[in-house]
């Protein structure tokens, strides 16, 4: 039986929602998985609500269809939570990930209290660690380190090398910021599962 | 050959630089825009050599810069796609009858009013009839690999016509995928460089286009028309010979899959197509005699192909992604013209997904079974379509 | 769903799609330092910062308005750039408090 993982990123423009699936389909390619991202672009402005797919498989993969069924949703930005219905469609045993200033615990009762209970719900507060290593509340490469830690299907070592490679042309300071960011983001995240 | 995860603009305009193309020239429009912004860069960085890359003021300005530079025997090449393309149509028809083979991407966007920027085929669909070659690709790999080709094909001497290469907005463009990216010794061996018959240039001054009265202009359209018939051969020569170049057959003027005992053939075209053979698929391991057409060429049309396997079906479901408004979706228009007086199939087609609109697999698979189980009319559809009100304002 | 003929669509639709929620941050309007000049004004994208009257003052005898800058928080989408051109320094963006623990 042929895998496919099915993951779903919501946030808004300027957030850098497009980058963390694409980021994640270069880093899943290194790890030899058969990768695709695509983003569902709105009015292509900044802070409007946007949605981004991935899908990671051991084939080839043909489906271009939007995702209606994720294995994993990652969420950007806590303000989405509630205007969009980011957990929609969400599979038995998922995972939400989300960038949330409160515990998971208070993510579920606020907003997802009827979620069956094989999903898992796991926050963090990815803008408090963007603004504090970054400056600039843009959370796709702390989200993108949460996703790898909470799911483990990429290693931080190639997400690392990746999310380097992605921002070294934009220079070698903020590329090593970006990497602190996700391996911090990681390890968090990591030891809440 | 490295493969790697690039996005659709980046594969083709990799694909472009390595073709060697003497002038550039387009006008940006989304979701078309990076294809020509990476080859900007290409050109700022001097990785383009002998290459002239310009700004023009306006899509019209950009095909009317191409084709004179087309005319002196320079390699050249625009993206644009929806509106751009619309704007383009008037210098395209010339660029046609003038027979020169610029090579286009279509990065295939819906049509104003109402204002979308998202995909579907109805910009290409609109300059069908300009004798302008039209390949529709599945994926950034086959886009790719279709620049080369598309060049070989279109500066063929039997040929000498434009080119477009039609692959969907955002959801091509936009995608990340692998891609195994071309070196430049193998297009090298496989592409001469452009040397046409005829070169405008000061010393040697033509006209190009010239005036036609009535005792000779139809004689102008049947050569154009030989043409594109000419173009059928040529194209089948030349994707064989791309397969055996690079291992990678993507078929003649139609690809098909589960045909050979088929009831029921499912015609697409573009991105679509990957998740259509999946349905086909599925639905082959229910029993159900269902197979995939995929049609590459829309234009010239694969009249004949068509024909020897569609012989014995019984069912053509078609999915459009455009309409011809006050009749029905072109594809279908085309098939039923190529059939007629050969195979007895009912067509049932439907457009799908228009300006954005996703196509689940469900809505295939509901398509699909509809039409096997006589649940709907022979004839044309709008699927996937909401409930609505139609009021003044 | 009302499909109207020709896609026409009566103006100040776009009033009801409140877009106060897109930011990370807010401006905050120091009303000490704010001069009243107007500049955020002339800079705003969306026409959500305004130099209001807040009061009257006497100057050398004459009555003066006092004007201060105001936000509307309803359609800020917390761009910045008003803070970024203010000439006294008046005007900070503040991270909202959704995103605080």
């Amino acid at each position: 039986m042929a895998i496919l993982i099915e993951v779903r990123f919501h946030g808004r423009g300027g957030q850098g929602v497009v980058t963390a699936a694409d980021i994640l389909a270069v880093a899943g390619f290194k790890e030899g998985y058969w990768t695709l991202s695509f983003p569902m672009f709105g009015a292509e402005k900044r802070g409007t609500p946007v949605v981004s797919y991935l899908r990671l498989s051991d084939r080839p993969i043909v489906e271009r269809d939007e995702i209606y069924n994720p294995n994993y949703v990652v969420v950007l930005d806590p303000t989405v939570i509630g205007p969009v219905r980011v957990e929609a469609g969400i599979k038995q045993n998922g995972m939400i990930i989300a960038n949330y200033p409160k515990p998971a615990e208070e993510l579920r009762k606020e907003h997802f209290s009827s979620l069956n209970g094989s999903i898992k719900v796991l926050t963090l507060n990815a803008t408090k660690m963007a603004m504090e290593i970054l400056g600039r509340p843009i959370t796709n490469t702390a989200m993108v380190g949460a996703f790898a830690g909470a799911t483990k299907l990429i290693k931080l070592s190639t997400l690392k090398e990746t999310v380097f490679e992605w921002f070294e042309k934009k220079g070698e300071e903020l590329a090593n910021k970006n990497v602190e960011l996700v391996e911090k983001a990681y390890k968090e995240m990591e030891g809440k599962v | 050959m490295v493969r790697k995860v690039v996005r659709g603009f980046y594969a083709v305009a990799y694909a472009v630089k390595l073709c060697r193309p003497s002038v550039i020239c387009a006008y940006p429009i989304t979701p078309q825009t990076e294809i020509v912004e990476n080859l900007a860069a290409m050109y700022a960085n001097g990785e383009l050599e002998n290459c002239q890359y310009i700004t023009a003021e306006s899509e019209f300005g950009a095909a009317s810069i191409l084709v004179g530079a087309s005319a002196t025997g320079a390699r050249t090449f625009t993206a644009t796609c929806s509106q751009g393309l619309i704007l383009m149509s008037e210098v395209l028809w010339n660029a046609a009858g003038m027979r020169l083979p610029i090579v286009m991407v279509i990065a295939n966007r819906s049509l104003s009013a109402p204002l979308s920027i998202w995909n579907d085929h109805q910009d290409s669909m609109a300059m069908r009839d300009a004798c302008i070659i039209q390949v529709y690709v599945e994926n950034n790999q086959e886009a790719h690999d279709m620049i080369p080709q598309a060049y070989k094909i279109a500066e063929n001497k039997e040929v000498m016509l434009p080119f477009m290469v039609c692959m969907d907005g955002y959801k091509l463009t936009h995608a990340y995928e692998p891609v195994d990216l071309l070196e430049q010794g193998m297009v090298d061996s496989f592409l001469p460089p452009y040397n046409p018959p005829i070169k405008l240039t000061t010393k040697d001054p033509l006209t190009f286009g010239c005036y036609a009265p009535p005792h000779c202009y139809m004689e102008f359209r049947v050569v154009m028309q030989r043409a594109m018939m000419r173009a059928k051969k040529v194209m089948e020569e030349v994707f064989k010979e791309w397969a055996e170049l690079t291992g990678r057959n993507w078929g003649g003027l139609i690809a098909t899959d589960y045909m050979d005992d088929a009831e029921t053939a499912v015609v697409a075209m573009g991105s679509v197509v990957g998740l259509v053979r999946e349905v086909v698929e599925e639905m082959r391991k229910d029993g159900k005699k269902v197979g995939l057409v995929k049609i590459r060429s829309f234009r010239p049309f694969p009249t004949e192909e068509l024909r020897k396997v569609m012989k014995d079906v019984e069912n053509i479901v078609v999915f459009e992604r455009a309409v011809s408004f006050g009749h029905e979706g072109p594809v279908a228009i085309d098939l039923k013209s190529a059939l007629f007086g050969h195979c007895n199939a009912k067509v049932y087609s439907f457009a799908v997904g228009l300006g954005g609109r996703d196509i689940p697999r469900d809505l295939i698979r509901k398509c699909i079974n509809n039409a096997i189980e006589g649940k709907v009319d022979e004839g044309f559809h709008f699927e996937g379509v909401k409930e609505f009100e139609e009021v003044i304002i | 769903m009302k499909i109207t003929l020709g896609a026409v669509s009566k103006p100040y639709s776009a009033l009801k799609m409140k877009t106060g929620d897109w930011g990370t941050h807010w401006p905050k309007v120091d009303e000490e330092l704010c001069t009243g000049c107007g500049t955020c004004e002339m800079f705003c994208p969306d026409m959500c910062i305004e130099v209001v009257k807040v009061g009257e003052e006497e100057v050398n005898g004459k009555i003066k308005e006092i004007k201060k800058a105001k936000v509307n928080y309803d359609y800020c989408k917390g761009c910045g750039l008003c803070a970024e051109v203010c000439p006294t320094n008046a005007i900070k963006m503040e991270l909202k408090d959704i995103y605080k623990v």
